[in-house]
């Protein structure tokens, strides 16, 4: 980040911590965690341990950094590396991002630049000649709109099948996605393994063909839309009706075991919750703190109590609409507290500072000064 | 603590307090050992032990008249004394295996034909004795709070029993009994082994050296075979391999998985640098500092070990061929005994 950008951010940054600290959730158990974050111009610093909300207003008004995070898990000895912390549980954690839903509309508001000078381009940079290009995501409701609805998903899988119905936080992490937090004490005792099977469970990875009743040797029982769990889930979403019933089992026992095996592993992303196995897995990790700034969009990672009526792009936006100067390159338009912004060719316009910090945080424009 | 009858204790005699049995029926540990009377108990306990030597030979008790069920609590009384004296520690952890195996199927069958409340009661109160484990039936099935099913279904590597192979219904796992008691082997095999760890060194008692030493002999030949390796690669390392060799982009769990396979395999940190010359981002620096952290050679000195089967599969890098079949890790590929 240029220093003009960085200085503006920070600037933001400074204000909405100052004016909107309310807006920060404490984790509970706040002397047992990990704190960690990341500034403009530095690369991350971890291993910290806060004791209350003044030690983090301390943080957050000096070093303003650019992100920062907070450990799920509750150590004995925050502040030492890892293999000597003591770990003794971390609240689970699923991480939903739209950039992994395979999602169609995803080319139309991708933006390629040179990673060098943020100039628009495909191929080597026409402008220095670099070659590296960067890809950014611009704002889209129907990307935001799909990862709600894998959100939903995840929760009515955990409260169906895993009996979680208190406890369960969702955020919009601030940029493409959703975190969803399970407070279960339990769960939150479970190790790494384990948590591979709760996120392969959710993911609907490795099921057997014998457990939606189709065995090898050629027995079949499928199951009834009524079931709990994965199998009524199959036959509610693949089986269908009556009618559809009778065709998937014709197709089965004609296709044999090993096709219908086949068949199941490839429903793995329609059916099961598009979830990063490697966030829910890993105990030790750090993640942003709800209500903090995330620095890839100058949004904030905010709760979300309604997935059908959220927009983030009102509710996470957190930065003032005083007007900023910039040179924007963004050839894709978004919309921000329902406003349209762009397209823009490389051009100087004066826009609220919400937009303004989007744009420089994606890298699609830079602060005139 | 399930209140046991004498059947029970027959059944599973290592939930009994063995001091407090000896005493309340009357027997010291010299009469166990000298008493001519006593020795078909002498020889029982022996066998008991000797039966765990032999693979899949799985000792059953004579639970049918009730004047049998005190002699099958003695005899495993005895075999345990028999051990310690012995310091045989391979074949304590046989014999427990051996007797949890046994435990295994009359717990199956308690399970299987509970059906009155107290039955019911009194089978998961042993389940909950030995495991901790809390369970409860529901309808034919028994039922198994998630989280405490995954810790203890993690270590099994059949696919059958990943959780999405599972009946999960608000918040609890349905298990057949077979299931439920196959959950807690391994817990039943360590509950029998702390019985045994945990006992007190029983005083030399003459009549019981010889069936000792005869342990003794036993244990001598229980030797761990050699581990013999083909070399060959797992598929998924191959793979992590040739995407390196074709200078495609390896993602950062495979370049780990690549990393870790080789220092285990015993390849130096120079032999393995070239596998990643290739990748489109290499520098030499930054690759041997990070394969000497992962060596241990550098930070913490902790050595990173190569990801299981499953993690592999999780995150994407399983390439699954029939010669995979059985093996949990990729270092045990292509490894016979």
């Amino acid at each position: 980040m240029r220093p003009p950008d960085a200085s503006f951010i920070r600037r933001c940054m400074k204000r909405y911590y100052f004016e909107r600290f309310d807006m920060i959730e404490l984790p509970s158990d706040m002397p047992k965690r990990e704190f960690g974050f990341r500034r403009a111009d530095s690369g991350m610093v971890r291993h910290l341990q806060l004791h209350d909300s003044a030690d983090l207003r301390v943080l957050l008004l000096q070093a303003v950094p650019l992100e920062v995070y907070v450990s799920n898990a509750r150590y004995l000895l925050p502040s030492q590396p890892i293999p000597e912390k003591v770990w003794e549980d971390a609240h689970l954690i699923f991480d939903i991002d739209a950039k992994d839903l395979d999602l169609e509309c995803r080319p139309s508001h991708t933006v390629a630049s040179c990673e060098r000078c943020g100039h628009g381009t495909s191929g080597p940079c026409e402008r220095c000649g670099h070659r590296g290009i960067r890809k950014t995501s611009v704002a889209c409701p129907s990307c935001m709109r799909a990862a709600g609805d894998q959100a939903g998903r995840l929760l009515d899988i955990l409260a169906d099948d895993l009996g979680v119905r208190e406890g369960v936080r969702v955020y919009f992490s601030g940029n493409e996605g959703f975190h969803v937090h399970v407070h279960d004490e339990q769960l939150a005792r479970l190790g790494a393994a384990e948590r591979v099977e709760l996120a392969d469970y959710v993911a609907f990875r490795g099921m057997l063909p014998e457990r939606l009743g189709v065995a090898r040797d050629g027995a079949s029982s499928l199951p009834r839309p009524s079931e709990g769990g994965w199998r009524g889930r199959f036959a509610r979403e693949v089986l269908g009706s009556k009618a559809g019933r009778s065709r998937a089992a014709r197709e089965i026992s004609s296709g044999g075991y090993d096709a219908f095996a086949r068949r199941v592993e490839g429903m793995t992303s329609g059916l099961g919750v598009r979830i990063d196995p490697g966030v829910t897995m890993d105990v030790h990790r750090i993640f942003r703190m709800p209500g903090t700034v995330n620095g890839k969009s100058g949004m904030a990672k905010v709760p979300c109590a309604d997935l059908k009526r959220f927009d983030p792009y009102v509710s996470a936006v957190v930065f003032s609409d005083e007007l900023v100067n910039i040179r924007a390159s963004c050839p894709v338009s978004f919309r921000m507290m329902k406003r349209r912004f762009g397209p823009y060719a490389n051009e100087y316009v004066r826009v609220p500072a919400y937009a303004a910090a989007y744009m420089v945080c994606k890298g699609l424009a830079h602060v005139v000064e | 603590m399930a209140v046991l009858g004498h059947l029970e204790l027959a059944k599973y005699p290592f939930l009994a307090d063995a001091g407090g049995y000896l005493r309340e029926c009357g027997f010291t540990l010299e009469q166990l050992a000298d008493d001519q009377d006593l020795k078909p108990i002498r020889d029982q306990a022996f066998a008991r032990v000797a039966a765990a030597v032999d693979e899949g030979k799985v000792y059953r008790p004579s639970i049918e008249t009730g004047s049998q069920l005190p002699r099958e609590v003695f005899s495993f009384l005895l075999a345990v004394v028999l051990l310690k004296m012995s310091g045989a520690r391979h074949l304590a952890k046989k014999f427990a295996m051996q007797e949890a195996r046994g435990a295994e199927m009359l717990l199956e069958r308690d399970l299987g034909r509970a059906r009155t409340a107290s039955q019911v009661l009194l089978a998961t109160e042993i389940i909950r004795d030995l495991s901790g484990m809390g369970i409860q039936k529901q309808e034919e099935h028994f039922v198994v709070p998630v989280p405490e099913y995954l810790r203890r279904a993690v270590t099994f590597h059949a696919r059958e029993w990943k959780l999405i192979n599972r009946r999960v219904e608000s918040g609890l796992v349905y298990l057949t009994p077979h299931e439920t008691v196959r959950l807690i082997r391994q817990e039943l095999v360590n509950y029998i082994v702390s019985r045994i760890e945990g006992a007190a060194m029983p005083p030399p008692v003459p009549g019981l050296q010889g069936f000792a030493g005869q342990l003794s002999a036993m244990e001598a030949r229980l030797r761990p075979k050699t581990v013999v390796s083909s070399g060959e690669f797992a598929p998924c390392v191959k793979h992590a391999a040739k995407t390196m060799a074709d200078g495609d982009n390896l993602s950062h769990a495979g370049r780990f998985l690549l990393a870790t396979f080789l220092l285990a395999r015993g390849h130096s940190i120079s032999d393995i640098v070239p596998y990643f010359e290739k990748a489109p981002d290499y520098k030499k620096s930054v690759t041997l500092y990070q394969l000497e952290h992962l060596a241990g050679k550098s930070g913490k000195g902790t050595a990173y070990r190569c990801q299981s089967c499953q993690k592999l599969k999780t995150l994407g890098l399983c390439h699954e061929i029939p010669e995979c079949a059985g093996i949990v890790n990729p270092l045990q590929f292509g490894v016979g005994r």
